[in-house]
């Protein structure tokens, strides 16, 4: 740890499903509950990565609030009373799940992150079983101009891990996001093909946190996109070093 | 415009279909169609996609074949790449498409086939299916689940799963084979052999009652086509193939017409018709045109065109076989026999491979960006050839997809038959069991796929329409 950090956060106490709990004041919800074993659905956070509650599946219910919050983004007060499991809860993370699917191409069998896809174990773990929406079946074109890795937005759940790790741990910052709603897109560089983006390193790193099979290795068959935990280490050796 | 009879759905067969037989006006029948009614789009919706997706994507044509596609496709990768496969991973390709055709015919001879051979074309259609013949002959209703489950465990083994194994890739397959898993599959083959033996014993006793059905079911002349392993030096030496080799054409007499062609020049010989009544294309042979260049592919046919199997024991089977007619078998009804010899020589021949010296060598896939802009497999699937024909842009994603599956080879052979049965079965109005059934069951002899999904079991779920010349329906009969 830092040596000049003096200041010593100090000790918070709040309830999570009737069970009390402390923790550091600069914790976040999402945080707290993982060390104390509690389940908390998420897509698109990472570790090592800024939060920025994206997906929407770690909503819970805080007691006095009006609305459902983003644990990933959500400062620990104290005396909170947290609820992660609650009925509106369970339908609401099913729900979005659903919305994921219908909103683009999913389709597991021939995908290349088959068995190895967060989106996919998490429909598993949430016991997805139907999607009540109609698909909106978008005609999205894959960019594989890239040399050794290709795009296929069909698979894109718009997480942004990809974009933030391009920028905040790479430094480059080659993906952004374009348009809004479901015509949001990642992009490289000023929205061109990858292949000619003079921003990437080539480095590889958004391939390995893309949660789907959106991002991967070219030649790979299907469900052979296997992902590296890289990035912990990674913030643990840089944190090291300032 | 006489009257016309429709079967829908035909059963005991993978897909769905119909057939219409059409009566005139002095209620002969006149002709038939067999019409292919589910459509797919594989071609155009695989437009766009990175190549090396295409093994998985094609393979979902089917989930009685999914082997077969793996096949074709992955060589078609293959070919995208320009890589030359390693050695051992040509074998264990072999081995599961060996596997997968053991355990197709299987399911098409025992499951689908097995009910009429045994329980009789004119038996009642409630006890008609696998659950009669497991009444009347259990040993044989065994052997059949049994056979099949030699294959789709061979294919399990290899690939991981029995349906859709994602092992078959571009450039090889994922996994080399373990000693374990050898040892495991050389244990299963005495049992396997032993049934077949069994199985071919008894339906040579047993065919010569079906005489009537071997004359009407299917036979007329034709052309035969399919791969054969050339021999180097001698032409007349070319043995059963179903993975790699050349294509051979074979008249209705015997006599090889075209011979060592490059399966990635099939377009040069045939080409596809489209007709209204069918989502099925039909294959022809250019230089005799359409509808006169008609051919037939599948186990017939490859036992047709070859000069011998190449393993001794098939050897042995198919001289007998055909021994049964001058020159090439023309009954589409002996399918049915081609069908077990083929189980036999594949049984041997996957021990045969299992025994190559570097079977459990690790070195089994080729890595490489695609080299060419066009690649080509041919492969023989259970029922037939098995074209996937791919072009790719820059970048690698498909442009352009034509598959030719086996049975659109066999389209015109398969009308032609249905019309034939039909002649010789169905007469007037009178619309009775047996000859229906006949009619459907000439369609089992080619074990059309008409991709994934039904085989009904049970009671036939079969619709029949006799309609008068003004298309008013004068008889219906119904069941299911």
């Amino acid at each position: 740890m830092n040596p000049s950090a003096q200041k010593v956060p100090s000790v918070k106490t709040l309830q999570i499903n009737g069970k009390d709990v402390s923790a550091r004041e600069d914790q976040t919800l999402l945080d707290v509950a993982r060390e104390n074993g509690v389940f908390i659905p998420t897509l698109c956070n990472l570790d090592g990565l800024t939060p920025i509650g994206a997906c929407r599946l770690c909503l819970v219910e805080v007691k006095g609030a009006r609305r459902l919050l983003p644990a990933c983004i959500t400062q620990i007060q104290d005396n909170m009373e947290v609820f992660t499991e609650t009925e509106t809860l369970v339908k609401y993370r099913k729900m979005i799940l659903e919305l994921l699917f219908a909103e683009r191409n999913h389709v597991c069998s021939v995908c290349v992150s088959n068995g190895h896809c967060e989106l996919q174990a998490m429909a598993q773990k949430l016991g997805l079983d139907h999607i009540r929406y109609p698909y909106l079946y978008p005609k999205l074109a894959v960019d594989a101009s890239h040399d050794r890795f290709a795009v296929d937005h069909n698979r894109c759940i718009l997480c942004q891990r990809c974009v933030r790790v391009c920028d905040e741990i790479e430094g480059a910052h080659t993906w952004d996001v374009q348009g809004r709603g479901t015509a949001s897109l990642v992009i490289t560089d000023l929205n061109q093909p990858w292949g000619t983006s003079e921003s990437c390193t080539s480095c590889g790193k958004c391939v390995q946190v893309c949660p789907t099979g959106t991002l991967f290795e070219k030649g790979r068959a299907s469900g052979e996109m296997t992902k590296r935990e890289f990035l912990p280490y990674l913030t643990l050796m840089r944190e090291e070093r300032v | 415009m006489g009257k016309q009879i429709v079967i829908d759905p035909v059963t005991r067969i993978e897909g769905h279909s119909k057939i219409t037989i059409f009566l005139d006006d002095k209620g002969e029948v006149q002709d038939a169609q067999f019409h292919v009614t589910q459509f797919r789009g594989f071609e155009k919706f695989a437009e766009g996609r990175p190549f090396t997706e295409m093994p998985a994507l094609t393979a979902r044509t089917c989930g009685i074949c999914p082997v077969s596609h793996l096949m074709a496709s992955s060589k078609a990768c293959d070919a995208l790449m320009a890589v030359q496969i390693p050695r051992t991973a040509t074998h264990l390709r072999r081995i599961m498409n060996l596997a997968q055709t053991v355990q197709s015919h299987a399911l098409s001879f025992f499951h689908l086939s097995s009910p009429d051979l045994l329980l009789g074309m004119d038996s009642d259609p409630a006890k008609r299916n696998i659950f009669g013949v497991l009444e009347q002959q259990p040993q044989m209703a065994r052997d059949g689940v049994a056979l099949r489950k030699f294959g789709q465990q061979i294919i399990e083994m290899l690939g991981g799963k029995r349906i859709h194994p994602a092992w078959v890739v571009a450039g090889g397959v994922a996994e080399p084979l373990t000693a374990e898993k050898r040892e495991k599959i050389v244990a299963m083959i005495p049992d396997a052999m032993a049934i077949i033996q069994r199985t071919l014993d008894w339906y040579k006793g047993a065919f010569e009652q079906f005489r009537t059905e071997i004359r009407t079911f299917g036979n007329f002349p034709s052309m035969f086509m399919g791969l054969v392993t050339p021999h180097e030096e001698d032409e007349h030496n070319a043995l059963l193939e179903h993975y790699d080799g050349v294509l051979r054409f074979v008249d209705a007499s015997g006599n090889v017409v075209l011979d060592n062609v490059d399966p990635a020049r099939y377009l040069d010989h045939i080409a596809e018709a489209v007709e209204p009544f069918s989502y099925l294309k039909s294959p022809y042979f250019k230089p005799l045109g359409y509808p006169n260049g008609i051919y037939r592919v599948g186990p017939l046919a490859r036992l047709n065109i070859i000069d011998r199997p190449g393993t001794p024991k098939a050897d042995a089977e198919w001289t007998e076989f055909r021994a049964l007619r001058r020159g090439v078998l023309l009954s589409s009804f002996h399918q049915h026999y081609a069908r077990l010899v083929e189980i036999l020589y594949g049984i041997e021949k996957i021990e045969q491979l299992l025994n190559e010296p570097d079977i459990l060598s690790k070195h089994v896939r080729a890595f490489a960006k695609p080299n060419k802009h066009e690649g080509v497999g041919v492969s023989e699937a259970p029922r037939g050839t098995l074209m996937h024909h791919y072009k790719i842009d820059d970048n690698g994603l498909i442009t352009w997809v034509n598959m030719i599956i086996a049975t659109g080879h066999n389209n015109l052979a398969m009308n032609r038959g249905v019309a034939q049965v039909a002649k010789h079965y169905v007469k007037g109005s009178k619309l009775k069991e047996g000859a229906l059934n006949r009619v459907e069951a000439l369609i089992r002899c080619f074990d059309p796929c008409l991709s994934c999904s039904t085989h009904a079991l049970g009671q036939m779920p079969m619709r029949i329409e006799l309609l008068g010349p003004g298309g008013e329906l004068l008889d219906h009969v119904q069941r299911g």
